[in-house]
């Protein structure tokens, strides 16, 4: 991340896009099949994406996916594998719906009640996984994916009149927030986005600080590359699998957030869920970095809003889960092809400098952590 | 490492010292345990469902889908690749047997089912073994792709059909099922006796017995196939090395990656038989969510068994067991569950403290005080409590036991061909 080398800024861009062409060219090829045109699918899905209300509603949806990519950009900074950011953000949502509900503050005060309130849930349902970790050697992968279905447990059983839900109009719900709790928003020809969008941008400029200009982040990054270089170097690295759980934890905390402080104002039954799961997908895709990912959930955002238009074309709008699903597994194979083939280059270049004639040694395994 | 499941080296002690246990006599006494301290929950709680047939027969009919996911995860990480794409694989399980089974009959759809997630299993394979991608990236890319794929399927295929749509197929036919002549009515009216432990007894056998479905009994059988042939074959033994140590498997000659291949196909085989056992055998229809994460369980139940068929089978039958219960009284019977399970820990707890394992024999003895307070202090459990049972379970067993838990030793990591030292 020091100075700009535009070879390796080249090569960064060249992975997303394969794969994004190979996704396109893949879906392409499932219409054809069944019998569509692709170009016509495609081209009326950007018309519809570009239309003013759509666009605001790409951006509503690409704030919430922004901080779930950025909750789980944390782990994989530091080799963690955070699956748990779906529970832990409907766990924090419910919580800070509740709360949020039962009291009475001036505005901005109220605001910052229920943030404070989703941020320490998230941070407490995956620091779960952080001290099981550390201190009792349970994997992080097996513990999140336990605790997001404890998680929805928990938050179903919430939801129920007999506990903090209420019924109205055979639907349950928590009850509304006062409206000292919603989160202006900005008015638009298209309607209104979410206040919330420029916290997102907050959190994704906190990102590229503390990872990119502090110690914390220094040692962070450090861990997720080489655990050993790290401990050598005097970094307590139980220390930082629980920091960084309670910060990706934090953060997701807030994924819920634009939604229940912007449009729902109460968290219920509809409450979106697998936000964390797109999380993932899209951090992958954004490669960690805070722009990429801005890219990545807007094209995501996009994806999942202009596929409405298919049905009306006869086209099944599922083809676009086709394409997600094709997009990250194809641009994870691409970040290897593209990786192996810099090492090999580079190894190549740096023999050619010393004049020997020592064949490329075959690269080793990459880390999540090590990509960017 | 960061893809292992279990990050600390396992204890050294595990395989030392002890006199080997015959592992029939093992498991035998470990049944009849179980059955008799829920002989004695059933006799002071009064919650009659959680011996009878009924509950038995539910038991083992969702018991059996979480095995076969179970086995799935066990045949891909015994090969080393972790397979947390079983959930996305056991759904093209689902959809490709409600389709063969409306095409070809219900046989076909359990081939299709297998063939569906087996596909899953190439994808996966090529993207772990190939291209040397995190195993858990790409279980998480199958995740989305599965469904994604089977709405699609569906809304080609399905849409437009008699009781079928985007998100359902019509109904299909079912593999045939069969009682045992004269065995099945015996052990009911021994069952109706109410005679302690007898009738218990009678009960969960005769519910084991009452209209089994072919599709079970081969799948049951699939446990004692693959411990003989993991652990018995020289294919087995070239399987599992390359799970333990690939490097030195390369150097004796052993195609690593053909047998990482083969795992990851047979896991998404096994994944999707799983899948069609849900959408034929379950119920006679494909269904959206079918699967209700029971891939995870599977998974859940691996480690839970410690990456060991008999163990796995043991988790699956008591996760399929607590989600039995919920159908059969489920607040009752999950309440008398608090107590079986203060039951039982106390004596793993007393038995672990005359073994001197102090810290695991007191940690059981506090657990088993709380749910004894639970089962006095409460009158049912909620629900959505009862669903959580099997993830509750695991992170237990995973916080409590984890030392003792022995995983292949290359579980997880990204082997290059040619890198061996």
């Amino acid at each position: 991340m020091s100075r700009f080398d535009p070879r390796r800024a080249g090569m960064a861009l060249v992975a997303p896009a394969m794969a994004f062409v190979v996704a396109v060219a893949l879906s392409s090829v499932v219409l054809v099949v069944a019998g569509h045109a692709p170009m016509t699918a495609f081209r009326s899905m950007f018309d519809f994406g570009v239309q003013p209300d759509n666009v605001v509603n790409i951006v509503n949806k690409a704030s919430g996916y922004y901080l779930s990519a950025l909750a789980v950009a944390i782990g994989f900074r530091m080799n963690l594998f955070n699956i748990g950011v779906d529970g832990q953000y409907r766990l924090a949502a419910m919580c800070a719906a509740v709360i949020g509900a039962a009291v009475a503050l001036p505005g901005p005060l109220h605001i910052l009640l229920i943030v404070v309130v989703a941020v320490i849930v998230g941070a407490i349902w995956a620091g779960i996984a952080g001290y099981l970790k550390v201190y009792r050697g349970v994997s992080e992968v097996i513990s999140t994916i336990m605790l997001n279905y404890i998680g929805t447990a928990l938050a179903a059983w919430m939801l129920t009149p007999a506990v903090f839900a209420t019924l109205e109009n055979n639907i349950v719900k928590t009850p509304d927030l006062p409206e000292s709790g919603w989160f202006p928003g900005f008015a638009t020809s298209g309607g209104e986005v979410y206040g919330f969008v420029v916290v997102s941008a907050l959190v994704g400029v906190g990102y590229w600080f503390l990872l990119g200009r502090t110690r914390f982040g220094f040692d962070l990054r450090a861990t997720g590359m080489s655990e050993p270089a790290a401990v050598a170097s005097g970094v307590d690295v139980k220390k930082m699998v629980v920091a960084s759980m309670l910060l990706s934890g934090g953060v997701a905390g807030l994924v819920g957030l634009p939604i229940l402080l912007g449009a729902s104002h109460s968290y219920g039954q509809d409450f979106p869920a697998g936000i964390g799961f797109t999380g993932i997908a899209i951090a992958l895709l954004g490669r960690n970095h805070p722009i990429g990912i801005a890219f990545a959930s807007v094209l995501w955002g996009f994806l999942d809003v202009s596929n409405q238009i298919l049905d009306l074309e006869g086209i099944p709008k599922e083809i676009v889960t086709i394409m997600q699903g094709t997009i990250v597994l194809a641009v994870v194979v691409a970040y290897e092809v593209v990786r192996r083939w810099r090492v090999n280059s580079e190894q190549r270049r740096v023999a050619a400098q010393l004049g020997g004639p020592q064949a490329p040694a075959a690269p080793g395994p990459a880390t999540t952590a090590g990509v960017a | 490492m960061a893809t292992s499941t279990i990050t600390e080296p396992p204890a050294a002690d595990a395989p030392s010292g002890r006199p080997r246990v015959n592992p029939w006599l093992r498991a035998g006494s470990l049944i009849l345990g179980i059955l008799l301290v829920l002989s004695v929950t059933r006799v002071l709680s009064d919650a009659q469902d959680i011996t009878s047939s009924g509950t038995a027969g539910a038991a083992l009919r969702l018991a059996v889908p979480i095995m076969l996911a179970g086995l799935a995860g066990l045949w891909s990480e015994r090969a080393g690749i972790v397979n947390i794409g079983l959930e996305g694989m056991m759904v093209l399980g689902t959809w490709c047997a409600a389709y063969g089974s409306l095409q070809f009959g219900p046989w076909a759809g359990l081939i299709a089912g297998i063939l569906g997630g087996a596909l899953g299993g190439l994808v996966h394979a090529v993207a772990t073994v190939t291209f040397g991608v995190d195993h858990i990236v790409s279980g998480v890319a199958l995740n989305l792709l599965g469904p994604g794929v089977a709405r699609f399927l569906s809304s080609l295929i399905f849409t437009g059909t008699e009781g079928g749509g985007v998100t359902q197929s019509p109904q299909v036919a079912q593999p045939p099922s069969f009682t045992v002549p004269g065995l099945a009515s015996g052990l009911r009216s021994l069952e109706d006796e109410r005679i302690f432990f007898v009738s218990d007894a009678a009960g969960v056998l005769g519910g084991l017995v009452t209209g089994l479905s072919w599709a079970t009994v081969i799948s049951l059988l699939l446990i004692p196939l693959s411990i003989y042939v993991l652990w018995r074959t020289r294919f087995g033994l070239r399987l599992r090395s390359c799970g333990e140590n690939p490097w030195a498997a390369e150097s004796l000659g052993v195609n690593v990656y053909l047998y990482k291949y083969l795992g990851v196909i047979i896991s998404g085989g096994l994944a999707g038989l799983g899948g069609a056992f849900l959408s034929l055998v379950a119920s006679n229809y494909y269904r959206e969510a079918q699967t209700g994460g029971r891939g995870f369980i599977g998974l859940a139940a691996m480690i839970f068994g410690n990456w060991r068929p008999g163990g796995l089978a043991l988790g699956a039958g008591l996760f399929g067991f607590t989600d039995a219960l919920q159908l059969r009284q489920g607040e009752t019977s999950v309440h008398a569950l608090f107590l079986a399970l203060a039951i039982g820990l106390a004596l793993y707890g007393i038995w672990g403290l005359s073994r001197a394992r102090r810290v695991a024999g007191i940690a059981s003895l506090v657990i088993a005080a709380g749910s004894l307070a639970l089962y006095l202090f409460t009158d049912t459990v909620p629900q959505q409590f009862t669903t959580a049972t099997p993830y509750v379970t695991t992170l237990l067993v995973l916080a409590l036991a984890s030392q003792r838990l022995q995983m292949p030793a290359a579980d997880g990591l990204i082997y290059r061909k040619g890198t061996a030292k």
